[in-house]
């Protein structure tokens, strides 16, 4: 998991280098300049010599200003480092994800999506900063302050050997048990928020139902849970503090003790005494450092797991190896057919085989989760039959190449999506390089024209995110003009019409009749209106082909079809 | 985070209300700062008087641990002065050196130690106890005043920014309760005992570390200034990451539909790039400060050195090696904390801006409700007389307690309900309902028709008092709305919205929602009048199966089924439908619509429907446009007129 995602470094690969490289330059300074000190007392001061000792001093304070040096560039390598990594990671994660298919998409959740590229991308950008600053520098300054004391004085640096293997296992301790109370906490922590979000989305559902107490009782159980959880994940770390403290009073006393003796039998001086007391500090500081580090990534854990898992996900539908460019036409064959969503659900297409003519105009019609739409998505390959094979221009659309298949097989999906920008760039998501000309012709096909000639801007009219400022209507035909602007082999609408009135929506099949009528149409709707005057129409029920043949045809013979119809036409519909 | 596909109903209206409209903000996670105008130390102080409110004790003991863990500290360092002048220096050359009296001393100085540790503990302890207890009040306080708000608090703000409150709000304020506040607490003590300390031992020496400590407090100002301001921008582009990626996301199907991934790709990259080049310098400057201010510190020990030892040397002051040591110490416990000050300033700052929003929150009105009538369960005997009843009779009464002259009386709920030249806009100066006129007799079904945005939501949102109306009046049998109590008066309404949302939870648990006291047999009957049924038993575990991220396992028809039933369990006298199965196949709408037919009957139903063919045995069909009525009668008259009704009904108006 680490591995995938130190892969993402890259380019900043030598600002994580040189981060850490400074870092221990700083090091070496602040090792150095508490020797220095030493050497002012003891040579300076102790033997009367000022000018030693003033000369002693201009040389600390040129390390210190060396330190200071480095330590702002080390600063600064991190900062550069950590950003591009967290930048990398933001990318890959969503360069991975164009490539998803269908059913990896089914699979996380909009706001999930966002969560990783954002807040958890900030918490291991934060850890990895961290470490950079820290990983380095913290084991070099226990390294070379114990390297001092040894070198003042190594019976006495022994103190240092015993406080650090007590430290060490304490602060092991503490964090070892201290972490699974902390993923409980996070848990809760989501839990909770979860409650809130459904609660603030929900308000609609719970004012009309007067259950303001009832979530009140239930965020006030989650929020207690979550408290609890806190207050024992957090007393465990309550003891680092002290332990901590602890031992460097324990050391202290030590030293002061042995180093007594050592000075008062003359092989200690007192300046090296002083000196060892700085020690002190700088190896506890590292050893409480570490144990930070450690403490960051496995905070982080949760994070990187996550962005990890969006890395590694591997597309479930890729080119072939050899694929075919190019599409012969637009006739398609269902081989017995059979799909299910996940590996252990029940089949949603079962064995469903029919061939559809280049050029013929199908409607499709049947219930609520009658498998519509999971029939028409197998044909740009959105998803993977799980049995049998979808043949498109008389080829497997394995086969394709995924660009191409797609190109020439176009979807109005279900849930229409317009973005933010001009009706001029959403239409061009059809086709980049289309003409305004282009533009227009296909509008005037899906019947967009018109409406679009009277907004103030025209085509250059802006569309908010999610199209909100068009109608159901309107953002429809928007959809089927932008799927037109691929000049497809084969037309796929999937319940696009259902917010435009029956009669643009005549006028939209009318056009498709006459302007394209080499494209293969596949209609799904709900009014049997969209559909009657199809070449054949195929009857869908629990994933499986019911009926198929024309209006007629099915009026006598399908049972469903009758059903549908005559609900429909309860009371007469005044259709021309 | 809000999620996409909010409801193109409820984001109109919240478009209305917020002429802005802009999505910006969305997605802007983790505090703007505090709006100019606003004084932090306000803030502050309310923030430090909630605590207080529950935690007086705990936070006075917690002072005093602090000041004697400090004080241990101090002490400790103290006597380090006198191990090399006072119990070492007598010693050397001495042929047979006495130790008892170092070691009593420092047997002295061990019990402070643990002492000391002990308190550093028990503080710890204690403010985990006070963060976390403080943040589940502020949570819970939050939560139950939000429930309190009016509809209009959530139309006019993102689910993004009040989810952004419960969780990076609190947060700050968590790391400021937990850390930032028992840091400054100690920082102060060792400041003010380090430095009468160190004027005690020399106050030449003491002058030069003020000195440096002003240039420190200075490079922090500046360097602290200088981050802030690049967070600031790596925020605003966070956010506008956030918002691309947002979008795409729910968009991906359309993307990879249209082989568009390079493009958004492409655009990505811009945003992606912009964010890092501000979030690198906002960490370079943040970085940088340690550093700097780490080693002034140095200099200003350095510094200390020079002075110190030619002050040794010359004698000044009566200076020892020994008195320079102790000093030396201090200077360096001296310098920690102005740094650590320094930089608590700057998430103290943050903290406070998320404070403030959330006190925002808390001092937002709640939805007024000054009414005092009441909707109970009533008896009705043979000659009219009404009583109250705890028992399940079907039929419901208006307790209406009459001021002037203290009696109650008892009137039947009937449904009756009544508008009067209502007037109503979302924002002052743009209504959205002129003048809107209509009668609905108990028992009649009546259906609201239009485009979208011709108000027929909005009306309904009048009725159950979501919003309150401008002018005119509304009667619900015979009493004006603004004198029912509000819950009473939405418990006798029922409501089946386009946009359903479910809880998590089992299915039974959500079709209870409408009714708690429900029982199993009584909701599965409810499942079954909305045709529910055959879909749940199909579910993995039948009633039993969890439905999480409202209902994302379902279909959006399986979903509105649940809404309906969740309605039928309810058992209201009032219905209101909007587009309550605008989702469902025609076939099984069919199969839906008698079961709610059978729910309907005996109950006052508003209804607002896509589908004009559910609609065409109401007893009144209103149509609307741009908020005035415009037709109003049956099918059959409206169909007659050949009017706007008669134009949708055969399709050649687009409804949508």
């Amino acid at each position: 998991m680490i591995k995938t995602l130190l892969a993402q470094v890259k380019e900043y690969k030598k600002a994580s280098l040189l981060a850490p490289m400074f870092a221990v330059l700083e090091v070496f300074m602040e090792v150095l300049i508490p020797l220095v000190m030493a050497e002012i007392i003891d040579n300076g001061i102790g033997k009367n010599n000022t000018g030693y000792a003033i000369r002693m001093g201009l040389l600390m304070l040129g390390l210190a200003m060396l330190s200071l040096a480095f330590g702002v560039a080390a600063g600064r390598f991190a900062a550069q480092a950590s950003s591009g990594f967290a930048r990398n990671l933001r990318k890959g994660m969503f360069e991975n994800i164009q490539t998803f298919a269908f059913s990896n998409i089914d699979r996380y959740s909009t706001a999930g999506l966002v969560t990783r590229m954002t807040t958890d991308v900030t918490n291991v950008q934060n850890s990895y900063q961290m470490i950079l600053r820290m990983c380095t520098r913290a084991p070099i300054t226990l390294i070379c302050a114990l390297a001092m004391t040894i070198y003042i004085n190594a019976s006495l640096s022994r103190v240092f050997l015993v406080a650090i293997v007590v430290l060490g296992a304490a602060l092991a301790f503490i964090v070892k048990t201290a972490f699974p109370v902390f993923n409980a906490m996070f848990r809760k922590y989501d839990a909770l928020n979860a409650s809130v979000q459904e609660n603030v989305t929900a308000i609609r559902v719970v004012k009309s139902y007067v259950r303001e107490n009832h979530e009140i009782s239930k965020m006030q159980k989650a929020c207690a849970e979550l408290c609890l959880m806190s207050v024992k994940a957090e007393k465990i770390i309550c003891y680092n503090m002290p332990v901590m403290q602890l031992t460097v009073y324990g050391c202290m006393l030590s030293i002061s003790w042995f180093g007594a003796h050592l000075v008062v039998s003359g092989s200690m001086t007192t300046g090296q005494l002083m000196s060892m007391f700085n020690y002190v500090m700088n190896i506890l500081m590292s050893l409480m450092m570490i144990s930070m580090i450690f403490v960051m990534l496995t905070m982080s854990k949760a994070s990187m797991d996550r962005i990890a898992e969006i890395l590694t996900e591997e597309a479930e539908i890729k080119n072939p190896e050899h694929p075919v460019k190019s599409v012969a036409d637009g006739s398609i064959e269902f081989d017995h057919v059979n799909f299910a969503y996940g590996k252990n659900s029940k089949n949603v297409l079962e064995d469903v085989s029919i061939r559809i003519r280049s050029g013929e105009t199908i409607g499709i019609i049947g219930g609520t989760g009658g498998s519509k739409s999971t029939f028409v998505q197998m044909i740009p390959r959105l998803y993977d039959t799980t049995g049998g094979e979808v043949r498109v221009g008389g080829r497997n659309v394995r086969d394709y190449d995924l660009e191409t298949l797609r190109d020439q097989v176009s979807m109005v999906l279900q849930k229409n999506v317009l973005f933010a920008g001009t009706i001029k760039d959403n239409l061009r998501w059809g086709d980049q390089n289309a003409s305004d000309e282009e533009i227009e012709h296909v509008c005037k096909l899906a019947q967009a024209d018109e409406f679009i000639q009277t907004f103030p801007d025209k085509y250059d009219t802006w569309i908010e995110q999610g199209g909100t400022n068009v109608s159901g209507g309107q953002k429809q035909r928007l959809c089927i003009a932008r799927a037109l602007l691929k000049k497809p082999k084969i037309l796929i609408l999937d319940d696009s019409t259902s917010a435009v009135d029956t009669k643009t929506d005549a006028m939209i099949r009318k056009a498709f009749r006459e302007e394209i009528p080499e494209t293969t149409k596949l209609i799904i709707a709900q009014r049997i209106s969209s559909i009657q005057d199809a070449d054949r129409i195929i009857v869908l029920e629990e994933g499986k082909i019911h009926g198929v043949g024309t209006h007629e045809e099915l009026l006598a013979s399908n049972s469903i079809y009758r059903d549908v119809y005559e609900s429909q036409m309860k009371g007469g519909t005044d259709d021309e | 985070m809000s999620k996409s596909g909010v409801g193109e109903k409820q984001s109109a209206n919240a478009r209305q209300v917020r002429p802005m409209g802009g999505h910006g903000k969305k997605g802007m996670r983790g505090g703007p700062p505090l709006p100019p105008g606003k004084n932090p130390f306000h803030v502050l102080k309310r923030m430090t008087g909630y605590v207080l409110q529950s935690y007086k004790w705990h936070c006075l003991l917690v002072i005093f641990m602090i000041l004697f863990s400090s004080l241990a500290m101090v002490y400790g360092n103290m006597f380090l002065k006198s191990l090399i002048d006072d119990y070492i220096a007598p010693l050397i050359g001495q042929d047979n050196p006495d130790f008892s009296r170092l070691l009593g001393a420092m047997t002295k100085l061990a019990a402070i130690y643990v002492v000391g540790a002990f308190c550093t503990y028990g503080y710890n302890r204690i403010m985990v106890h006070v963060t976390n207890g403080t943040l589940q009040n502020i949570r819970e306080q939050m939560f139950c005043h939000m429930e309190t708000l009016p509809i209009r608090y959530f139309d006019t703000h993102t689910h993004g920014d009040i989810m952004s409150m419960y969780s990076n709000d609190v947060d700050t304020l968590r790391q400021m309760i937990s850390q930032s506040f028992p840091q400054l607490v100690s920082s102060c003590i060792t400041i003010v005992s380090v430095l009468i300390s160190m004027i005690l031992l020399n106050v030449p020496l003491t002058i030069l570390t003020l000195a440096m400590c002003g240039v420190m407090i200075y490079s922090a100002k500046t360097l602290g200034g200088l981050a802030g301001k690049y967070f600031m921008a790596q925020q605003k582009n966070l956010g506008a990451v956030n918002g691309y990626i947002e979008e795409m996301m729910s968009g991906q199907k359309v993307v990879k539909v249209f082989c568009h991934e390079e493009k958004s790709i492409e655009e990505f990259n811009r945003l992606n790039d912009a964010l890092q080049e501000s979030a690198e310098k906002a960490n370079t400057f943040a970085n940088i400060l340690m550093p700097v201010n780490g080693n002034l510190g140095n200099i200003s020990f350095v510094l200390c050195i020079i002075a110190g030892s030619i002050m040794t040397i010359t004698g000044f002051g009566g200076m020892t090696i020994g008195t320079l040591a102790s000093f030396l110490q201090f200077n360096k416990s001296f310098s920690m904390p102005i740094v650590q000050v320094s930089q608590q300033f700057n998430s103290i700052i943050m903290a406070m801006a998320g404070a403030d929003r959330i006190f925002t929150l808390l001092d937002e009105q709640s939805e007024e409700d000054d009414g005092y009538v009441t909707l109970v369960r009533a008896e009705i005997q043979p000659d009219g007389t009404i009583t109250e009843t705890e028992k399940r009779t079907g039929r419901w009464a208006w307790k209406h307690y009459h001021k002037a002259d203290g009696t109650t009386t008892y009137q039947p709920m009937e449904g009756h309900i009544e508008m009067e030249h209502v007037d109503f806009g979302y924002v002052p100066d743009k209504t959205v309902l002129h003048d809107v006129t209509l009668y609905a007799e108990p028992g009649q079904k009546i259906a609201f028709v239009g485009a979208t945005g011709a108000g027929k939501t909005t009306i309904t949102n009048l009725i159950n008092r979501f919003y309150d109306i401008n002018a005119g009046k509304i009667r619900y049998d015979g009493i004006n709305i603004n004198k029912f109590k509000k819950d009473d008066l939405r418990r006798s309404l029922g409501v089946v919205l386009q946009d359903t949302h479910l809880f998590t939870g089992t299915v039974m648990e959500n079709i209870r929602y409408g009714r708690l006291d429900a029982t199993d047999e009584e909701v599965k009957a409810a499942a079954r009048l909305a045709n529910a049924e055959y879909f749940i038993e199909h579910l993995p575990q039948g009633y039993d199966t969890m439905l999480t991220g409202d209902g994302a396992n379902l279909s959006q028809g399986q979903r509105q089924l649940l809404a309906i039933a969740r309605a039928a369990v309810a058992d209201p006298p009032v219905l209101i439908l909007d587009e309550a199965t605008s989702s469902i196949d025609t076939r099984t709408e069919k199969i839906v619509q008698e079961g709610m037919d059978h729910l309907m009957e005996g109950r006052t139903v508003f209804v607002i429907a896509h589908r004009l063919s559910t609609i065409k045995n109401s007893d009144v069909i209103m149509v609307l446009d741009h908020g005035n009525i415009i037709e109003r009668g049956n099918h059959e008259s409206l169909i007659a007129k050949k009017g706007i009704y008669w134009q949708l009904y055969t399709g050649k108006l687009e409804q949508d």
